[in-house]
């Protein structure tokens, strides 16, 4: 027999992570397109990323709009766009949440582990199905902005700049979600953690209001809140009014580097995190 | 030549003293286990009995608390994605994406254990034809019927052509149709080469499929054998007749009772005496014989074999389920 060197034992470990790697690659397309394959089988998924963020445009420009007066000035309609844009995305979490605890709690979880692929696959799979449904919610929030009034008025790098923050914290939401779906006992849990988080965090925000007017302590969560930056982020890079420019957090006055860091943030604590507990959950 | 015995004598899973408690509750209890490459190895036991959490462990569901196995001459816990590689599982509830087709489901399987996308399609419609699901391939899993969806949890537990099989109650809850087709589906796989361990509360489908039988209870293997051996050691035969005339039973009694364990039972009404006799289609001749030389006619004569019910209850001091236990009832009249 012959010995294998140091050299080439660690050539080998290596060309074996590296054929693992793309395993687990081809394994989250296969993972994905499964995803893809439900919601063309079951289109009504879809609603919560199409049609909530359109009903939620028509009534705060028409309904809530009509009362509001930006500080500085500018148009409610043309503000409300970018901060649907920090709201839709930030609500691919409770999605998520639902979606894998209906998948943990049925049989379907069972057939993937006894299967050879690596556990983090069907996270990932998950995850990235949700941030592809997001850009058609991008598509549909767009479409009812241009209707309402609102515009893009800098250059396309700057509008794709700003999609693509968008579609950035989207990612980091729905790792935050997979946690949440993998604590949660089933789909109700995970729906009602919608409510009872994400739509405070939601108005908590410059999403739908300046913060200007809010009392003091709330006023800096809002500023600070992940929601508030994209929201910034988007107005900035669209050209639409931005009142947030005159507020003093750091966030607010860095809005697109905070978006940046709140997404890597998040990624970097509910990414291992999900993985962590899923595979905790599975191996019983 | 060696070489084939020595593949025929291979172990294809192997668990020596797996432990596995959840809280108070012991699933599992030193649980052992020794099945050959190729054979049907059945884990016979009551509701509770530790027969799902054991095939969780070797299937790498679930982690053992203390002990060790091998499944296709693999760790199931350090070589976790080897031994996948080599398994398929068919679970008690169908572990299926409810939401995708009969076909895509398949496919998707089939992907995921790292099959060509045109291989995987193919083995997709090999198995759809195969178990009659062709004609609901492009229906949603949903709409299917318990005894479709088994099917196709079926299937996909063969979409890689696994080395082991394991499936946990596969017939539980199936109608008789559904019943035989598993039964026969298990057979022709054996005869593949597959290695096949299932799980039942079913005496006669252990008796009817299994080369070997392990009665589990309390987490434990309390009794390994074939099933004639379990039979043979742990069951009873009995032997029944039904004489001509009332005024002869008395008769019959005694001339069955010197060949009996116990006191024999009968039935006035029907003119039936019935006793359990060991090793009874040996024994029967001189029964007959000494009926003959005291003069009784007889209307029946009838040798009950030992089931694996009797087993079960020498074992373990309970029937096997209320199900099973209620159909055996039905044949053991008395006594």
């Amino acid at each position: 027999m012959t010995t294998i060197s140091s050299y080439e034992r660690s050539t080998l470990e290596k060309e074996r992570r590296l054929s693992r790697a793309l395993w687990a690659a081809k394994d989250t397309l296969v993972l994905i397109r499964r995803g893809l394959e439900r919601i063309i089988r079951e289109p009504q998924q879809l609603l919560d990323v199409t049609v909530q963020p359109v009903i939620f445009v028509l009534l705060f420009t028409y309904v809530f709009g009509s009362a509001i007066r930006l500080p500085g000035g500018g148009n409610y309609h043309a503000y409300l766009v970018g901060g649907m844009f920090g709201m839709a995305m930030a609500g691919t979490a409770p999605g998520t949440a639902v979606g894998i605890s209906t998948d943990m709690g049925s049989g379907v979880i069972d057939r993937f582990r006894s299967l050879p692929i690596s556990r983090s696959v069907v996270l990932a799979g998950r995850t990235i199905t949700d941030l592809a449904t997001q850009v058609l919610g991008v598509g549909a929030l767009m479409v009812t902005g241009l209707a309402v009034g609102w515009g893009m008025h800098k250059g396309a790098a700057d509008a794709l700049a700003a999609i693509g923050l968008a579609l950035l914290i989207a990612f980091a939401m729905t790792w935050a979600g997979a946690c949440a779906g993998m604590l949660l006992k089933n789909a109700e849990a995970a729906q009602a953690l919608g409510f009872i988080v994400f739509l405070p965090l939601s108005f908590v925000s410059n999403a739908f209001v300046p913060t200007q007017g809010m009392p003091g302590w709330l006023r800096d969560f809002a500023n600070w809140n992940p929601l508030s930056a994209v929201a910034a982020s988007c107005r900035q890079l669209f050209g639409n009014p931005n009142p947030a420019v005159t507020v003093q957090a750091w966030p607010m006055q860095h809005p697109e580097l905070a978006t940046l860091l709140w997404s890597a943030g998040l990624i970097a604590v509910f990414a291992p995190t999900a993985v962590y507990l899923f595979r905790r959950k599975v191996l019983g | 030549m060696s070489d084939i015995r020595r593949t025929k004598d291979r172990l294809a899973i192997e668990a020596l003293g797996l432990e596995k408690s959840y809280g108070e509750t012991r699933a599992l209890a030193g649980l052992d286990l020794a099945v050959a490459a190729g054979s049907v190895f059945a884990l016979l036991g009551p509701n509770g009995a530790g027969k799902t959490t054991a095939v969780r462990a070797l299937t790498t569901l679930l982690r053992p608390d203390r002990g060790r196995a091998r499944v296709a001459g693999y760790d199931v816990v350090a070589e976790a994605p080897e031994v996948r590689r080599r398994i398929g599982l068919t679970g008690q509830t169908a572990a299926l994406d409810e939401c995708l087709t009969g076909r895509a489901n398949l496919v998707m399987v089939g992907r995921l254990n790292h099959q060509p996308a045109r291989q995987a399609r193919r083995r997709a419609e090999e198995l759809l034809e195969r178990f009659d699901l062709t004609e609901a391939a492009d229906r949603g899993v949903k709409t299917y019927s318990g005894g479709m969806r088994r099917r196709l949890d079926l299937a996909a537990g063969l979409v890689g052509r696994p080395e082991v099989l394991f499936l946990d109650e596969p017939t539980t809850g199936l109608d008789p149709r559904s019943r035989l087709v598993m039964w026969e589906v298990v057979r022709t796989l054996v005869a593949d080469g597959t290695t096949v361990l299932l799980t039942t509360q079913y005496l006669d489908e252990a008796d009817q499929l299994a080369d070997r039988v392990a009665v589990v209870d309390h987490g434990r293997a309390v009794a390994e054998g074939t099933p004639a051996e379990l039979k043979a050691r742990f069951g009873t035969e009995s032997v029944e007749l039904t004489v001509a005339g009332s005024s002869e039973l008395s008769e019959a009694v005694a001339v069955l009772g010197r060949y009996a364990a116990g006191e024999p039972g009968t039935d006035t009404a029907g003119r039936k005496v019935a006793a359990s006799v060991q090793d009874a289609p040996r024994r029967l001749p001189g029964i007959i014989a000494d009926l003959a030389s005291a003069g009784i006619a007889l209307d029946g004569l009838e040798v009950r074999r030992a089931s694996l019910d009797d087993v079960f209850l020498a074992l373990t001091g309970h029937g096997p389920s209320t199900e099973a236990t209620a159909s055996s009832l039905k044949e053991l009249a008395f006594p």
